[in-house]
């Protein structure tokens, strides 16, 4: 039982050897930039991580594929450096058929976020030498924000303006009508104080004929 | 109340604090805080100070104090007050009209761009902070990728630009209604004259310095604020023996200062007769340089912090390659090791580190890009906000000072049209002047819509270059010819004691009779032999030239450059016509007077009154 095991285990391991070839055939690298992104907080890289980054890959596959039962076993790196960079390569379940590259393109690509959630990366800190991250499309609001502030602004200028031009109309006419009032009961006043004016003076009286005269 | 109303009662400024308010805001202007720093920067950083300071004091002043005495004394706008020193150079105060009128024009469509940026900045994330996507969405923009997003925003999302004057392209409408709104917010301030304009200037006036403070507090605590500050003092005294410095130390004190747009004498015009002119010019001279120096600190604080934040981008471009390359650890090669480790890999691995092609990062030379303009306003200076936390309120700040700034400019454009207009006595009396001022900002925004096509910039740039610059000076020279020799030192130096109550010392004298018509005389003539030296060339921005994101160098065709001699020549003609017209006029009415056969006149008495004239102007 045990020569069987280790007889699999150096077949794998070799076969693995073979097939993940750094720069050749169906062969991805993929880079990790775990300081950069996360500082302090960096977890160390060791065997687990790369189970996870392997398990993770295995879901991708198993994701795009519709249930093809791809298995950690079948995501084979090599190549590994103290970057945090290794190439790998992806078998069919349970055979030692490569997965062409754009197979393998096209499932990276679909659980992108899902893989970088895995380890608390980006897209720029997880790097796969030559799968481009789709870039996020600008948000675009249906009313551009600048008309707004301009309708603000040019709203506040010409509720101004017309202030400004109608309040001196408006305040003559008011102006007016306050006259008209006065100036009747100036009228008023007015008699009466030329009647106390005349009181004053020498009145004259030719003038009073003469006023008789033009009332006519 | 109108200055055609009834009595003919001038208007007057509420207190001397709005008079000061506008003098000074009219002379602080967008150039303080763009032109100079850039000046100060290419001229040998504080060494310039020393050409900046003497031209101020031997040329910048005296024509000040002139101009804010004559104003005040005759108590007229620049059209009356020449003609009534001398009805001869009465063509200089229609040279003002005419300048005062183009440069509201161009001045007023830069205020626009500020506001279309002003506009928006309101946005999360800024709309030039990225570049936006091309038609098939799986990449960037190529024009935007080949240059920066900043310029991308700047030369096609904002003018749409076309790669050569001569195309001009469509009127662009987000432009049209900037421009119409920068008309509408000049005509609220301007609707009541100086009653509302008076008003207007405590806030811009006031608020540019508020901002300015609170950019200096910020930009000094940027990293690299200290480089920035260091590379613009540190003097070069080598710079002084360069002619240039000294003529553009005296063009830019000459046109920072706004005289003779005929505005200042106009404002001054509204105060009271005994009032200290003297004291007013010498302070709005000197806070307008001290503004010019305040503003550049905080400019090359965040010119500083820009270039270091690009030599430090290009540093991480160059550690992630080399990691990448030599897998090395992540983070072992760090911002304070990469000196140690990019030498040590050089010479290891001279070869492999050839194939890699690094880029050259080099602080110096990021700090020696100088721009000026609008470059420096709507290209570097966004470029910075977008580093800093913050950045929609640090660009609306920015941007409504350089609103405020440039707003309180066009106050004294608009007064020195409107003031010879309604001396000029063109205009029906029944026109209030509200619609007056209405008709004016209608018809610059018609004239400025030249400027929303998409070749508009390179007109702005014709204009700025040629119309606020030559005649300006001619128009400065007549103007203390004017005053110094058809008014004469003797009446003048009366003025200025009715006035101040004591006769302009010798200084004022020697400037103004010797020092600053010379000075002027050789400013004026080594800018044109400057000028005419090369044929004159502009810079276009075109996507297909071989060296792009450079602006590629393009000669003016011929019709372009004959419209640049018109907008020198037209707005100084007035001032030979006009003394041409009085002298004959004057000849003809000579022999005239003979052959009236008024039976009421008196010829004895004609000559008499023409004298009392003459003695009571």
């Amino acid at each position: 039982m045990l020569e069987k095991i280790l007889l699999l285990l150096s077949l794998s391991l070799s076969v693995a050897e073979e097939l993940c070839k750094p720069g050749v055939g169906e062969a991805y690298k993929v880079r990790f930039s775990i300081k950069t992104a996360l500082g302090d907080q960096a977890y160390p890289w060791n065997k687990n991580e790369m189970f996870l980054f392997r398990a993770a890959l295995a879901f991708a596959m198993r994701d795009f594929t519709n249930g093809e039962e791809f298995g950690v076993s079948d995501i084979h790196p090599c190549n590994e450096t103290q970057r945090v960079s290794f190439w790998f390569v992806v078998t069919r379940p349970n055979t030692m058929d490569l997965v062409d590259k754009g197979t393998v393109e096209m499932a990276i690509k679909k659980s992108r976020n899902r893989i970088n959630g895995a380890f608390l990366l980006t897209d720029k800190t997880l790097e796969f030498d030559g799968i481009y991250p789709t870039l996020a499309a600008p948000v675009s609001p249906d009313t551009p924000p600048w008309l707004i502030v301009f309708g603000v602004v040019m709203g506040a200028v010409s509720v101004g303006i017309i202030a400004l031009l109608v309040y001196p109309l408006v305040q003559r006419k008011l102006k007016k009508n306050m006259d008209a009032d006065d100036e009747d009961s100036d009228e008023e006043t007015g008699v009466k104080t030329a009647e106390n004016g005349a009181n004053d003076g020498i009145y004259n009286s030719t003038f009073s004929d003469d006023e008789r005269f033009t009332q006519m | 109340m109108g200055k055609d109303a009834g009595p003919e009662e001038r208007p007057k400024w509420d207190n001397k604090a709005q008079y000061l308010l506008t003098c000074i805001g009219f002379a602080v202007g967008i150039g303080n805080v763009w032109r100079f720093p850039y000046l100060c920067q290419i001229y040998g950083g504080g060494a310039f100070l020393i050409p900046y300071l003497i031209a101020l004091v031997f040329e910048g002043l005296p024509l000040l104090f002139l101009e804010l005495a004559v104003g005040q004394r005759l108590r007229k706008g620049s059209v009356g007050v020449w003609k009534t020193i001398n009805p001869v150079i009465g063509g200089v105060g229609i040279a003002c009209l005419i300048v005062s009128f183009l440069v509201g024009v161009f001045y007023n469509t830069i205020l626009a761009w500020v506001l279309w940026y002003f506009f928006h900045s309101f946005q999360e994330p800024l709309p030039w902070s990225t570049c936006p996507l091309n038609e098939s969405r799986i990449d960037y923009n190529l024009e935007c990728k080949k240059s920066t997003p900043v310029n991308y925003f700047w030369y096609r999302e904002t003018l749409n630009i076309t790669p050569d004057i001569e195309i001009s392209g469509s009127v662009e409408w987000g432009m049209v209604i900037c421009l119409a709104s920068a008309w509408c917010i000049v005509y609220i301030c301007f609707i009541k004259g100086i009653d509302s304009v008076g008003k207007a200037v405590y806030v811009t006036s006031t608020f540019p310095y508020l901002v300015l403070t609170i950019f200096l507090i910020r930009a000094l605590t940027l990293p690299g604020a200290t480089d920035g500050l260091l590379y613009l003092f540190t003097p070069d005294w080598q710079t002084l023996t360069n002619p240039r410095v000294w003529l553009d130390a005296s063009t830019q004190i000459f046109f920072s200062l706004s005289v003779a747009f005929g505005g200042l004498i106009s404002f001054s015009s509204y105060n009271e007769e005994k009032n200290n002119c003297e004291r007013d010019a010498v302070l709005v001279g000197v806070i307008n340089s001290a503004t010019s120096i305040y503003a550049s600190i905080p400019i090359f604080s965040i010119l500083g912090f820009k270039a270091t934040t690009a030599f430090n981008a290009c540093k991480d471009e160059n550690i992630l390659a080399l990691t990448n390359y030599f897998e090395f650890s992540d983070q072992n090669i760090t911002l304070q090791n990469y000196d140690y480790w990019y030498e040590y890999l050089n010479t290891t691995y001279p070869e492999k580190f050839q194939s890699l092609s690094l880029r050259e990062c080099d602080l110096q030379k990021l700090l020696k890009q100088s721009v000026s303009g609008t470059g420096l306003a709507f290209i570097v200076f966004t470029e910075a906000v977008i580093s800093m936390p913050g950045s929609q309120v640090w660009a609306v700040l920015f941007f409504v000072m350089l609103f405020s700034l440039g707003l309180s400019s066009m106050f004294g454009n608009i007064e020195g049209v409107l003031a010879p207009l309604n001396e000029l006595k063109l205009l029906p009396r029944w026109m209030p002047k509200e619609l007056i001022s209405a008709v004016i900002c209608l018809i610059s925004f018609l004239v400025a819509l030249l400027f929303t096509l998409s070749s508009g910039n390179y007109w702005v740039e014709v204009f700025n270059g040629y119309v606020g610059s030559v005649p300006l000076l001619i128009i400065a020279l007549f103007e203390i010819i004017g005053v110094i020799y058809f008014r004469g030192m003797k009446t003048f130096s009366d003025d200025i004691y009715i006035m101040t109550g004591r006769r302009p010392n010798i200084f004022w004298k020697a400037c103004w009779m010797v020092i600053s018509p010379l000075l002027l005389l050789v400013v004026f003539v080594a800018y044109v032999i400057v000028q005419a030296q090369t044929r004159p060339t502009y810079q276009a921005w075109n996507p297909d030239y071989e060296k792009f994101p450079e602006t590629e160098e393009k000669l003016y065709p011929d019709w372009v450059f004959a419209i640049i001699i018109l907008l020198c020549v037209v707005p100084v003609i007035s001032i030979p016509l006009v003394a041409l017209y009085q002298l004959l006029r004057g000849r003809f009415r000579k022999s005239s007077v003979g052959m009236e056969l008024n039976p009421y006149d008196n010829d004895a008495f004609v000559t008499d009154t023409q004298e009392q004239k003459t003695q009571r102007a």
